[in-house]
């Protein structure tokens, strides 16, 4: 099996947020949730950097293990997944993530957040695959049809790639070697404590 | 012709040498093309993380929070909720506990040495009583949920499934959340009917001295209420403030704070929950089954005559001084301060 990690090599990436729109058009992600993001670091100055973040679908998870009510599991591929049927909308997962991943579709004054939502790696939920409940709860299976997730795959400049974590680690290292300098594999060591050695 | 061939020849010459310039001209730039790293000047996710715990950027979206990109602290956040709190909150209840029950099989009950006179003192008015069962109430209330927070899915979720347990969790979260109104209540009416009573003086060192009520056959004067309950008072009163207000924090997130305001805020509500409810252990038993007739204060309302005696001698003068105590019981002696 593999082992599914998301590398976006900020040298790359342009800040179209053509992976923000993707996501939300593939999962059709509520109104006010965004299950990936770009941020931009030092905008405007010399030397600035956009990286696209989602779920980094991290090992040993932290949000799976903050959960009070153990909704989360960890799928073959090792993508971080959840049940919204046993989520409680307490909130825990976000202040653990290490990447602002879960989201909730309310503001959540009086612990009235909602059921988390976050990026699922376009593979669905617990229900049975490509079912109309899977796809109305987590959004698309594109995992179970043989497919990477629309954000990476919908990235104009390749920056954000997906798929196997020595693969993708594979095509970034290449590019290092060819330009001649990294640009860091933003969140690596944080998500998968490991560095990418070119 | 030999001139033409001659100028041909160093025409040549000519344009091989500029060649050769030219060429080591662009080696040399390419050099120094390579010397400067383009990515020298560039943010570094590293450097970044050395020089703080969140790397902050701008985002397009009008949520806040999704500014920060990476805050490894939360690692560190998991490791207190999963590791550090469950060892903090089961050492410090279980030793409680054990405490007590290692008191009660060496000490036992504490009875009225000289028994029940029969008269009944008035200690708490039916108002005091609703302040304080208003508070005990809810406090268990939120500490029963509280706890399921923290020790739920270890205790429970494996006895009841994990779809019960997701049900109870929630009702439990709503619970925890709007109790916390009468908690406060309750609290800010203890405060304002029994301060000025739990103010300490000179007679609590005393008290303290001689143990308290926990040494048998001594019976350390105080006034109406004595050292331990003003400790007792004072506890409750700081640790509801702190709870209170991190657990209106955590209820309404990020509203002037940021995500290290709400993992600050959830660390100071479960450590400080933790101690209160250890503390809170204590008073019931020794309101309960460490003191005989000291419970009767708090569910009647009134006092046995001797029980007053022993423990709130200071008390009882002022309240016979008062003419609030109607008729001397038979076997108390005249001067029941001894």
């Amino acid at each position: 099996m593999a082992r599914m990690k998301f590398l976006c090599d900020a040298e790359r990436c342009i800040e179209c947020n053509a992976c923000v729109t993707a996501c939300k058009n593939e999962n059709e992600v509520p109104w006010g949730i965004n299950r990936r993001r770009v941020v931009t670091i030092n905008d405007g100055k010399p030397g600035e950097r956009s990286v696209s973040m989602a779920c980094m679908h991290c090992t040993d998870a932290p949000c799976a293990a903050v959960c009070p009510v153990s909704c989360f599991f960890i799928t073959a591929d090792a993508v971080v997944l959840h049940s919204k049927d046993l989520c409680i909308g307490c909130g825990y997962c976000f202040y653990a993530c290490p990447f602002g991943a879960p989201q909730y579709p309310k503001v959540g004054n009086f612990g009235s957040r909602g059921k988390m939502d976050k990026c699922t790696y376009c593979a669905g939920g617990p229900e049975a695959d490509a079912s109309q409940a899977e796809f109305d709860k987590y959004g698309a299976n594109r995992l179970g049809e043989g497919k990477l997730p629309m954000c990476a795959e919908m990235c104009s400049t390749k920056s954000l790639l997906a798929g196997d974590g020595e693969v993708i680690a594979q095509i970034y290292k290449e590019r290092v070697l060819t330009r001649g300098y990294s640009s860091g594999a933003w969140g690596w060591i944080t998500a998968y404590r490991e560095r990418i050695a070119v | 012709m030999a001139p033409r061939q001659a100028a041909y020849r160093l025409l040549f010459a000519l344009l091989t040498a500029g060649g050769f310039l030219a060429l080591a001209f662009t080696a040399a730039r390419a050099q120094q093309d390579r010397i400067i790293d383009p990515d020298a000047s560039v943010v570094n996710e590293q450097k970044l993380l050395q020089e703080s715990e969140r790397i902050t950027g701008r985002i397009g979206l009008p949520d806040e929070r999704a500014a920060t990109l990476i805050q490894p602290a939360g690692r560190t956040w998991r490791y207190f909720h999963e590791v550090l709190l469950r060892w903090i909150g089961s050492i410090v209840i279980i030793a409680t506990v054990l405490g007590l029950a290692l008191a009660y099989s060496l000490i036992g009950r504490l009875r009225m040495s000289e028994g029940r006179s029969g008269t009944k003192v008035a200690r708490f008015s039916a108002f005091e009583r609703f302040a304080h069962w208003l508070t005990a109430t809810s406090f268990v209330l939120l500490a029963l949920t509280g706890l399921n927070v923290t020790f739920g899915k270890i205790l429970l979720r494996p006895l009841i499934g994990p779809e019960a347990f997701t049900t109870l969790s929630e009702s439990a979260k709503y619970v925890h959340n709007f109790i916390s109104f009468p908690f406060v209540l309750g609290l800010i009416l203890i405060a304002a009917t029994w301060m000025r009573d739990n103010i300490p003086r000179k007679v609590d060192i005393e008290w303290l001295k001689q143990g308290g009520g926990f040494i048998k056959g001594r019976h350390p004067t105080a006034g109406r209420f004595n050292a331990g309950e003003k400790l007792v008072f004072w506890l409750a009163l700081v640790a509801g403030a702190a709870v209170a207000i991190s657990g209106y924090l955590l209820m309404f997130p990020f509203y002037g704070t940021n995500i290290l305001g709400m993992q600050a805020a959830q660390v100071v509500h479960s450590i400080i929950a933790m101690l209160f409810i250890a503390l809170i252990i204590g008073h019931i038993y020794i309101g309960t089954l460490g003191t005989e007739g000291a419970f009767e204060a708090m569910g009647t309302g009134s006092v046995d005559f001797n029980w007053a005696k022993e423990h709130h001698a200071l008390w009882l003068k002022d309240e016979i001084a008062k003419g609030h105590v109607p008729k001397p019981p038979p076997r108390a002696s005249a001067s029941p301060a001894e």
